[in-house]
């Protein structure tokens, strides 16, 4: 397969100055990245996740253009991004999660009408672009509505196709489900997936959001202290990271525990609540039929485990591993 | 009315919060100074053409200078005090939360200007004052009652320019331009208070007008009483009956106000 | 000629930037009228200022009112011009601050134009218009034995002080990516500029005229052109022909501008703040 994102021993380094005293300071270097280095191949989608202050925008920021690297080599479709900066804009598109790029008090298409002209779009591939996004996105009735009357929901719509219109190779999408409700999520995750399909676009997208991950993304890397910890299928992160999802089940009484077949297990009871906690990466409809079959059960539900109890969990036992 | 003890509390916050920005705050220390050199200049010039305009020399037209760039942060001339945070809640219905609070708008805001201007006065008033003492000819007292009944009519000054500010902030509740509100407020601000031209100096009828109105409480009646051109009582019966008036005035709008925000629910 | 070529390109997004803006305005037009009132009002104030000291005064520095407003009319339409096309620079310690500048660094067209075009405020028309109104006035009630060079000295003046300021705007914006909370230093060189120029340079002390014509040539503004129309001699001596020096001044102020803002973006992409 073809790279398309290349990075070398990408490193990132901030000269922090912090106030010690009335009139000292102390100065300290801060390595936001670190000899990060992985490739991406054209028309891939991969989550870009880890704790906030891992380096996660740092690295988009760089890939953009926005930073220059402190060393390393980064390549984007072959281009050097922060000397040819304003090359690459015509060939990626950026969605800011929480910062909207749209005009607030103008129309929807007022915004689509400057990006036609700010990227030099040709007429006809501006129209055709256009119809296709407003299709996908649902924004028809959108349109001449101002920006500012817009939900949040439909305001990200309304950004994802600004980001678009100019036919991208690749998009950077940055917490894009963030705020959203879950109609609106599906919604989004559906037409990235569609987009990937269809057209082949590179997608790399940050979030904290693991159904984002487990909905479009066949690969995830993560990065911990600005060093790549993990890449690879999402299954195998909950593997490396031993990740459990927990059953939250609601009996109609006071039972015992419920005995469970391993690897599940009771690890909390409350009255006729139980909380049973299994392996992330086997699904849980097993389990599920299993306790319908042999309890008197009311509600359950299933707790996906968060990004940071995730890595924190890698964190340990690589350390663990690293101390025998 | 709440627990008076809430409103000391207050003015610590405000004092606080603009004391964070310390690199805004030598900025504008240096501002002012700049800006204070150029009227000096003008001023000296006017004053050598006309000796004695509005009964000062030109000693005294140099400290009026230094002393409006003193105060200008301090007394918010073209706005930048506590109005903008209000005309902001206002703005976007925030104040309908305030107005439930179990303490008073009016002296809850007081206490946070209070709290800025004082901060104002010692970050960004005294070295701009202190340059401009220290190189052209002023003419300050030497008597400590003096620069004590100095500080009581300042205090008094800064309550007129809370009233003031406070009305057009209010303002917001039934005009929706912000921007044309701080326009208004700057315009009155810099040219009714004697900061582009001590009102002394104004001409006629103009001249009589300006000396009666309120925003000549905040500069022309502390340059006076400091360099003893006026009376600490006259000061401060003519401070005082303005705070007063305009106070409550301000209360007065404030319940119109409210009772807008309840009919509509915010 | 790549330079040329991001020249026209950084214009052409500035136009359809600022035109976003204006349709925005309008979107509110009876404030938009408001504010342009407000806008004139607040500007007019200098010279409402001027007026009511030669209310007192017969001349100020020497100089008589038509000459004074003279200064006063180049001073302001030179900045109120620079104002509009530049002020927004002014602002950019904030969008630093809040992280929206990046949004500008990902889109195919030069950063300078976006953020000079960035809340472009109509309304600061009326600060031009006004200006421009009080230079008109001047220019009838002055004493000026006009020649072909000195009519045509009126309007390269004008357009000399626009780029001597925008340049001057343009370097304070720079300076904000090393601090952002010290705009109101650029307070004192712009509007301070505009306010000192105001005056003839008679009134000022020697060393501050040497400094704004020497080191900050804001003199070219008015005061060096303005003397020689009026045939008054200029506090320092300058050469024969320095009236028309302003092209060169302007040239010699666009070039440091410039090259500040390229190292202060710079120094923005490899630190990030």
């Amino acid at each position: 397969m073809e790279a398309f994102i290349e990075l070398e021993r990408v490193e990132k380094v901030f000269e922090v100055r912090r106030r010690t005293g009335f009139l000292r300071r102390e100065r300290r270097q801060v390595r936001a990245v670190d000899a990060l280095s992985f490739t991406v191949a054209r028309g891939e989608m991969v989550g870009y996740i880890g704790p906030n202050g891992a380096g996660k925008s740092t690295t988009i920021k760089m890939l953009t253009g926005i930073l220059t690297p402190s060393g390393g080599r980064l390549r984007v479709a072959g281009i050097d991004p922060s000397r040819e900066r304003t090359r690459l804009a015509h060939r990626m598109g950026v969605v800011f999660g929480q910062r909207t790029t749209l005009w607030w008090d103008l129309p929807l298409i007022d915004s689509y009408k400057l990006m036609h002209r700010m990227y030099r779009i040709p007429d006809a591939r501006y129209r055709e672009n256009l119809d296709r996004l407003v299709e996908h996105l649902d924004l028809g009735e959108l349109l001449d509505v101002p920006v500012r009357q817009l939900s949040l929901g439909q305001r990200m719509r309304g950004d994802i196709a600004a980001a678009l219109l100019h036919d991208p190779e690749v998009l950077y999408l940055d917490e894009p489900t963030i705020g959203l409700d879950v109609v609106s999520k599906t919604r989004v995750r559906d037409f990235l997936r569609e987009l990937n399909a269809e057209r082949a676009t590179t997608v790399l997208l940050t979030t904290h959001d693991l159904q984002d991950i487990e909905q479009l993304c066949s690969r995830v890397m993560v990065i911990d202290h600005g060093r790549l910890v993990y890449d690879g299928a999402l299954a195998g992160l909950h593997e490396a990271g031993e990740g459990e999802r927990t059953l939250v089940v609601d009996l109609e009484r006071e039972l015992p525990p419920i005995e469970a077949p391993a690897p599940a297990r009771v690890v909390r009871v409350e009255g006729p609540r139980q909380w049973l906690a299994f392996p992330a990466s086997e699904p849980a409809a097993g389990l599920v039929a299993r306790i319908v079959a042999e309890y008197p059960l009311v509600d359950l539900s299933v707790r996906e485990p968060d990004i940071e109890a995730v890595i924190a969990k890698m964190y340990a036992d690589r350390t663990d591993r690293a101390v025998p | 009315m709440g627990s008076w003890r809430v409103y000391p509390a207050v003015v610590v916050g405000g004092f606080r919060r603009y004391a964070t920005y310390r690199v805004a705050t030598a900025a504008g220390v240096f501002t002012n100074t700049v800006f204070g050199l150029i009227l000096v200049y003008t001023y000296l010039a006017l004053w050598e053409a006309r000796p004695g305009l509005g009964g000062y020399d030109q000693a005294q037209a140099v400290t009026y200078v230094w002393l409006g760039q003193a105060l200008f942060a301090m007394l918010a001339f073209q706005g930048g005090g506590f109005e903008v945070e209000l005309m902001e809640r206002i703005r976007t219905g925030e104040i309908a939360v305030d107005l439930y609070r179990p303490v008073d708008l009016q002296l809850w805001w007081l206490a946070n200007d209070v709290g800025r201007a004082v901060f104002q006065l010692l970050g960004r008033g005294v070295v701009p004052f202190v340059f401009g003492a220290l190189f052209f000819p002023t003419a300050l007292p030497g008597e400590v009652a003096v620069w004590g009944a100095f500080l009581l009519v300042l205090m008094a000054a800064l309550v007129v320019s809370f009233a003031i500010r406070y009305l057009f902030a209010l303002s917001a509740f039934w005009l929706l331009d912000g921007q044309g509100v701080a326009q208004a407020l700057m315009v009155t601000g810099l040219f009714c208070s004697g900061m582009t031209l001590p009102l002394n100096a104004f001409p006629g009828g103009l001249g009589e007008v300006v000396r009666v109105l309120p925003w000549a409480a905040q500069l022309q009646v502390p340059a006076d009483v400091l360099m003893g051109e006026s009376a600490l009582w006259e000061a401060l019966v003519f401070q005082g009956a303005w705070a007063v008036a305009l106070l409550a005035v301000g209360r007065l709008v404030q319940s119109a106000a409210t009772r807008r925000v309840v009919v509509q629910g915010g | 000629m790549r330079g040329a070529s991001r020249a026209v390109e950084g214009v052409r997004a500035y136009g359809l930037i600022a035109g976003m803006w204006i349709r925005s305005t309008m979107a509110y037009r009876a404030s938009f009228v408001l504010t342009v009132v407000g806008n004139l009002l607040l500007t007019g104030l200098d010279f409402v200022t001027i007026l009511l000291m030669f209310s007192q005064v017969d001349a100020l520095g020497g100089w008589t009112l038509p000459e004074v407003a003279l200064l006063y009319g180049l001073s302001v339409t030179a900045f109120g011009i620079a104002q509009l096309a530049f002020g927004s620079v002014a602002s950019l310690g904030g969008r630093v601050r809040d992280g929206s500048f990046d949004t500008l660094l990902v889109r195919p067209v030069p950063v300078l134009a976006q953020v000079a075009a960035d809340r472009f405020a109509l309304r600061r028309v009326g600060r031009g218009v006004q200006g421009v109104v009080v230079l008109g006035w001047a220019l009838v009630a002055v004493e000026v034995d006009w020649s072909v060079g000195k009519v045509l000295l009126v309007p390269v003046t004008v357009v000399c002080g626009a780029v001597i300021f925008s340049a001057l705007f343009v370097a304070g914006g720079a300076f904000q990516f090393l601090a952002q909370d010290a705009a109101e230093v650029q307070n004192a060189f712009t509007y301070g500029g505009t306010t000192l120029l105001q005056y003839p340079p008679s009134v000022f002390g020697r060393d501050l005229v040497r400094g704004v014509t020497f080191v900050l040539p804001l003199a070219f503004v008015n005061w060096v052109p303005a003397a020689h129309l009026l045939g008054r001699p200029y506090p320092l001596g300058l050469p024969e022909g320095a009236a028309f020096a302003g092209p060169l001044v302007a040239l010699v102020c666009v070039l440091p501008a410039a090259a500040v803002w390229r190292l202060g973006l710079r120094s923005y992409r490899s630190t990030g703040s």
